[in-house]
C-alpha cells in the first residue's frame, strides 16, 4: 500500500462523527440560548436554571464516573466547598464569586488527590463506599465549623445587580446564561477530552484494568487525573449555584441528596457518553420539581415515592440509558 | 549475530503459600527468537508468563529484558520498555469500538490521537481486522477477539511479544491463520514466546521450546529433539510410556 494520501475510511468515519457531535452541540447551545425569550414564568425559570446546572454537573461527575469507571456518591463535597468557598470569600474579604469559584475549584481539586491517593487503591465497590463515608463526614465538619455559620449557614448581603458580584435581585436570567455557559464548558472539555491520550486510558480503566495495564497504562494516575477533572468544575458550578439561591447551608448543598442529584442525571441518561447527563438531567430535574409541587404538600414524602416509581421506571425501559433512545431513529453502523 | 540475549530469565522462584508455581527456572531469548513454551496443566506456564509479563513479582531471581533489570517494574513500564501480551482469557474493551481497542495500545509510544489512529489502524491491516474497525469489540466473534488482541499487543510496538494459548479454541483453519500470523509477526523482527498447552500448534511453528513440569524446566532445545525427550513423554503421558 504505497499510498500515504489516502485516509482510511474507518479514521474519515471517526473525523466527521467528531464534526457532526460538535454541530449538534452548537445547534443546541444557540437554541438554548434563545429560549429564555419563550419563557417569561419565573417557576419554570428556575426549574431551567437547575436542569442546565445540572446537566453541566452530571457531565463533570461523568468525567470520572462515566469515563474512567470510579463511581462516586460523594461529589456533593467538592459541590459544598464551591459553594462555601465562594460566599465565605465573598462575604469575609469581598473577594468577587469569579475568583472566589476557582478559589473554590483549587481546593477541591487539591482534596480530590489527597482522598485519591488512599482511595483509589480502594477496588470498585469500596471505593463508591468510601466516598460517601467521606462526604457524610464533611457535612459534620461543615455544620459545625464557625466560617461556614454552622447549621445556620450563609446569607449573600442584599446588593445592588451586577455583573461583578454575580448579584442579581429583580431577574434569573443572568443566572442561566451562567449555568448554560458552564454547561457549553463542561460538554466542551468532555467531547476534548474523549479524543486524547488521557480520555482513552481512562475508558481502558474502566473496562479492564489488567489489559489496560499490560498497554502502558498506569491505572491510579488516570483515576487521580479524572477525579481531579471531575471535582474541578463540579466546584465551580457550587459556586454558582450559591450565587443563584444566595442561601446556602450544610443540607442544602452537602447532603447525600445532592450526591444523587450529581450522579443520577448521567447514570440514567447514558453512563460514559457525550449526551447523556444532559439527556438525564432533562428529564429528572424537572420531574424533581414538578413531582415536589404537585405531590410535595401531603408531608407523606408522595413526591418521593412518585419520583422514585419514575426513576425506576426509566432504567428498567432503557438499561442503556436515554440516549440509546437515539438508536431508535438511527440505527448504529458496525 | 549473537549478542546478547533479549530476554534473560535468571533462577526465578514464586511461591503462592506453600504451592511452588515456578521452582528455579532460567532461560535466556535470542533477539528475533520464536520460542514456545510448553508442558501439561499446571506446569507452571502461566505463572512464569505472568512473572515476564509483570502481573506479579517472583520470590526470588531476576528477569533481564534487554540490558535492563526489570524483575520488580510493574506492567505499565515493562510495556514501555518492549514487553507486550495476549491474554489467556480474552480481554477486550467491549464497549469500546475496535479501532479505539487497538488505539489504546498505540498511544503508549505516541501521544498524539492522530498518528496513534493511523498506526491502529495499520495494525488492523496487519492482522486482517480492518473491515471489523468500527465494531463494538464486543460484538467481535472469539477468533476475532483473539486478532484484537494481537493487533492491540502489536500497536505499542514491542521487541518482544508475549502470546498466552493464542490458539485454543480455534478451528483447524483459523488455528492455520493464526500461524500465519504469528509467522508474520516473527519475520518484522519481533521476538516471540508462545505459551501453548497442545504440542502439535507450537512444535512445527518456534525455532525453540522450553517444557516446563511441575514448576521446573525438564527440557529445553530443538522442537524435534524435545518431543522424543524421554521426561516430556512422560509429563505429558505418565509414567512407563516413555
Amino acid at each position: 500500500m504505497a499510498q500515504p494520501q489516502t485516509i482510511p475510511a474507518p479514521i474519515t468515519a471517526f473525523t466527521s462523527r467528531r464534526r457532526r457531535q460538535l454541530a449538534v452541540a452548537l445547534a443546541v447551545a444557540l437554541a438554548l440560548a434563545l429560549l429564555p425569550l419563550a419563557v417569561a414564568d419565573v417557576f419554570v425559570m428556575n426549574i431551567l436554571v437547575l436542569t442546565i446546572l445540572f446537566a453541566s454537573l452530571s457531565q463533570s461527575w461523568n468525567i470520572l464516573g462515566g469515563y474512567c469507571g470510579q463511581i462516586s456518591l460523594g461529589h456533593a463535597v467538592y459541590f459544598g466547598i464551591g459553594a462555601y468557598v465562594t460566599v465565605a470569600l465573598f462575604v469575609d474579604f469581598g473577594i468577587l464569586p469569579w475568583f472566589g469559584m476557582l478559589a473554590g475549584a483549587a481546593i477541591a481539586v487539591v482534596l480530590a488527590l489527597a482522598l485519591g491517593y488512599p482511595c483509589f487503591r480502594l477496588a470498585g465497590h469500596y471505593y463508591t463506599i468510601a466516598t460517601i463515608v467521606i462526604a457524610e463526614a464533611a457535612l459534620l465538619l461543615v455544620a459545625n465549623a464557625e466560617w461556614t455559620g454552622g447549621a445556620v449557614g450563609l446569607q449573600l448581603p442584599f446588593a445592588p445587580d451586577s455583573w461583578a458580584t454575580l448579584q442579581f435581585g429583580r431577574t434569573k436570567l443572568p443566572y442561566y446564561y451562567l449555568a448554560l455557559g458552564l454547561a457549553v464548558a463542561t460538554w466542551i472539555v468532555s467531547w476534548v477530552i474523549e479524543d486524547t491520550r488521557a480520555g482513552y486510558w481512562w475508558r481502558a480503566v474502566n473496562s479492564d484494568i489488567a489489559a489496560a495495564q499490560s498497554l502502558g497504562v498506569n491505572v491510579f494516575r488516570s483515576k487521580m487525573a479524572a477525579s481531579a477533572v471531575s471535582a474541578f468544575f463540579t466546584a465551580v458550578a457550587g459556586g454558582v449555584y450559591a450565587f443563584f439561591v444566595s442561601y446556602i447551608d450544610p443540607t442544602s448543598v452537602m447532603s447525600f441528596h445532592i450526591s444523587l442529584l450529581i450522579s443520577l442525571p448521567a447514570v440514567l441518561g447514558g453512563i460514559g457518553t457525550l449526551w447523556g447527563p444532559a439527556l438525564g438531567a432533562i428529564v429528572l430535574i424537572p420531574m424533581g420539581e414538578l413531582t415536589r409541587s404537585y405531590f410535595g404538600g401531603t408531608g407523606l414524602g408522595t413526591n418521593l415515592i412518585v419520583y422514585g416509581v419514575l426513576v425506576m421506571a426509566i432504567s428498567l425501559l432503557r438499561p442503556q440509558g436515554l440516549v440509546s433512545l437515539v438508536h431508535l431513529f438511527v440505527p448504529r453502523r458496525a | 549475530m549473537e549478542g546478547p540475549p533479549l530476554l534473560e530469565v535468571d533462577g526465578v522462584t514464586r511461591r503462592f503459600g506453600s504451592l511452588v508455581a515456578n521452582d528455579d527456572v532460567r532461560f535466556t531469548v535470542p533477539r528475533g527468537g520464536l520460542i514456545g513454551l510448553i508442558g501439561p496443566n499446571g506446569a507452571g506456564k502461566s505463572t512464569l508468563f505472568n512473572l515476564i509479563a509483570g502481573v506479579f513479582a517472583p520470590s526470588a531471581g531476576r528477569i533481564v529484558f534487554d540490558g535492563t533489570d526489570i524483575t520488580r517494574l510493574p506492567a505499565p513500564a515493562r510495556c514501555a520498555l518492549g514487553i507486550a501480551r495476549t491474554f489467556q482469557v480474552v480481554r477486550s474493551f467491549n464497549a469500546m469500538t475496535v479501532l479505539d481497542n487497538v488505539l489504546v495500545g498505540a498511544l503508549v509510544r505516541d501521544a498524539d490521537t492522530r498518528a496513534a489512529r493511523f498506526r491502529a489502524h495499520e495494525m488492523l491491516v496487519f492482522t486482517g481486522l480492518d473491515g471489523r474497525a468500527r465494531a463494538l469489540a464486543g460484538e467481535l466473534t472469539s477468533p476475532e477477539k483473539r486478532r484484537l488482541e494481537m493487533a492491540r499487543a502489536l500497536a505499542t510496538r514491542p521487541k518482544l511479544l508475549l502470546l498466552d494459548e493464542v490458539m485454543a479454541g480455534l478451528t483447524p483453519t483459523e488455528a492455520r491463520e493464526g500461524i500465519e500470523l504469528v509467522r508474520r509477526v516473527r519475520a518484522s523482527g519481533i521476538t516471540v514466546i508462545m505459551v501453548e498447552h497442545v504440542m502439535e500448534v507450537v512444535m512445527p511453528l518456534v525455532d525453540h521450546a522450553i517444557v516446563l513440569d511441575l514448576g521446573r524446566v525438564i527440557a529445553s532445545g530443538r522442537p524435534d529433539a524435545v518431543v522424543r525427550d524421554p521426561r516430556v513423554i512422560e509429563s505429558y503421558l505418565g509414567a512407563g510410556h516413555a
